[in-house]
């Protein structure tokens, strides 16, 4: 019982991270319908920031926020430079611009700071109170930030008028042009947020996972599974997505053990997690095509 | 006296189509003109022209200031409102929320308040679907809304594309009482874009008749109302 409320646990620090991703994600596919292929690189990329700024003698806590401001401005200007000039190209023009950047990121990365693991520190005290035997600090930690992140975004989003006109323009661009909001402003706004919520994610995940220029691709694709999960038009439902993933691979990971112990025949471990837990999640999607909680889209032609 | 709009030479595009030629007029301060013609006349472009929401040449200028090539959320912000066709809802979002998106070029809490206050006087029904998703309303309370968008803005200049379209008469009485109650007391001068051509030479003091993207007749309302060539010729009714 210990046991599974420990990999539930885990589960869930996972999941908070895809969780944030997947919100990255989706803040960026409502307003422009394309999935940033390059989120998780630019993640990786933060993470290198703040090691390296942690190098230099910072603070872990000043190199987190100030590699978070960097992502943000980072993540303006590339909506601005790159990706304004293409607002209008073709849905293929802009897949490879992605995938441009995620190269970019990654070589850019390999080259700076080379292809060796690093070990990557952990802000959270060693111990917790009460939760030791349940819940590592560090994951306990990881579950706390993301859990205060997404709530300031969903203040955001639904309380300030900024956040509304950034939803505003992401539903109905013509409409909110009409309204007087600097549309394009608000897409690269987007952006900011979203790579800033991916940093957060990459300097959460480090500790776990190590730092290594490779070290997101799992990630995104567990992000990109529970989005879908959730739903990809839905910011709240990917959230929630990013969690289930986490929690369910860990499950299966936890029931295969089970299996094996009780009955001595190996089905599924840590190796197939991945697997099973992505056809979970495309099983679902067959029969829920637009996510548990996302809508259906209607295109008007 | 200064026109409060002015265009001149106006002609727009579609790609290589061209949908306006040389399209000019002038409205006064205060008053009300309607923009008439068939299906395909060019109302919506003229009106979206004068936005910038489609590629245009010639001059437009509001309030004695050009405001050619000024990019549509600019022109919005200078006090030009377009209601557009279709009615532009936010359909995911609240009646509330798509009233406050506004007032985020605005920013003063106190004014956007009292704006609200004022709106929802025009509109009592919007006030009962406050938090109702805005796409889950009626069309008539969809183009109420649209309105109401528009007056968030505290315009000076509105334009009115197609406020009738689809709607059952008694609610486009009701709106159309509501637009000559804007006009007179909020002193919104309008351009209203209209193909039931009766209802908007009564709201209207003046009159332009579109025809594949030109002008080809003009005047006051009462005169264009009561001459039975153009009511046939351009009109049809
Ligand atoms: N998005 C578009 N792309 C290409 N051509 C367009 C587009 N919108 C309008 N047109 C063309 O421009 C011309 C003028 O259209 P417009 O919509 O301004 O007419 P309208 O007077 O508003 O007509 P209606 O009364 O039917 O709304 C038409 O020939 C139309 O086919
Ligand atoms: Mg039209």
């Amino acid at each position: 019982m210990e046991q599974l409320i420990q990999q539930v646990a885990s589960g869930l620090a996972n999941g908070a991270i895809y969780a944030c991703v997947a919100l990255a994600l989706v803040m960026i596919f409502v307003s422009t319908d394309h999935i940033n292929f390059a989120q998780g690189e630019m993640a990786m990329f933060s993470t290198y920031i703040s090691w390296q700024l942690i190098q230099w003698g910072l603070d872990y806590w000043i190199a987190f926020f100030a590699a978070v401001a960097i992502s943000f401005v980072a993540g303006v200007l590339i909506e601005r430079i790159v990706l304004r000039p293409l607002h209008t190209a073709p849905v293929l023009s802009i897949i490879v611009v992605f995938i441009g950047l995620l190269a970019i990121c990654n070589s850019v990365a390999g080259t700076v700071w080379s292809y060796l693991i690093k070990e990557y520190p952990t802000p959270f005290p060693k111990e917790v109170f009460g939760f030791s035997g349940l819940i590592g600090a560090h994951q306990l930690g990881v579950v706390v930030v993301t859990l205060l992140v997404l709530s300031l975004l969903f203040v955001f989003f639904r309380y300030t008028p900024l956040g509304l006109a950034m939803r505003a323009a992401a539903q109905n661009p013509v409409s909110a042009r009409l309204a007087g909001v600097r549309v394009d402003w608000m897409l690269a706004l987007g952006w900011g947020l979203a790579a800033a919520v991916g940093a957060v994610a990459g300097m959460m995940v480090a500790h776990i996972v190590y730092l290594d220029p490779n070290m997101m691709a799992g990630i995104l694709l567990y992000a990109f599974a529970g989005a879908l999960l959730g739903g990809i038009s839905s910011p709240g439902g990917a959230v929630l997505g990013g969690f289930m993933v986490g929690v369910l691979e860990n499950l299966v990971a936890y029931l295969g053990n089970a299996i094996e112990k009780g009955f001595g025949v190996y089905i599924i471990g840590n190796g197939e997690k991945l697997t099973v837990a992505l056809i979970i999640v495309i099983t679902v999607l067959t029969l829920k095509p637009s996510g548990l909680f996302g809508r259906v889209v209607v295109k008007r032609v | 006296m200064v026109a409060l709009l002015e265009v001149n030479g106006l002609r727009a595009f579609y790609g290589q189509t061209q949908a306006l030629y040389d399209v000019a007029f002038a409205l006064e301060q205060g008053g009300i003109t309607t923009l008439l013609g068939a299906n395909g006349a060019g109302k919506t472009t003229t009106l979206r022209a004068i936005c910038n929401m489609v590629r245009t040449e010639g001059r437009v200028a509001f309030d004695g200031q050009p405001i050619t090539g000024r990019a549509t959320e600019s022109i919005v912000r200078l006090g030009v409102a377009h209601v557009p066709e279709g009615r532009g809802t936010f359909t995911t979002l609240t009646v509330e929320e798509n009233l406050r998106i506004a007032a985020y070029t605005r920013g003063r809490s106190a004014e956007v308040k009292r704006d609200l206050d004022q709106v929802f006087e025009y509109f009592p029904r919007l006030r009962e679907r406050i938090q109702q998703q805005a796409g889950t309303l009626s069309g008539g309370e969809q183009q109420m809304l649209a309105v109401s968008r528009a007056l968030m803005l505290r315009p000076r200049l509105m334009l009115l594309d197609e406020p009738s379209f689809g709607l059952a008469p008694l609610i486009v009485q009701e709106i159309f009482r509501i637009l000559r109650r804007i006009n007179e007391e909020s002193k919104v001068s309008m351009l209203l874009v209209e193909q039931n051509a009766a209802l908007a030479l009564d709201l209207a003091d003046h009159a332009y008749v579109l025809e594949t993207g030109r002008v080809v007749m003009a005047g006051p309302s009462s005169v264009v109302k009561n001459d039975e060539n153009i009511r046939k010729s351009y009109l049809g009714y």
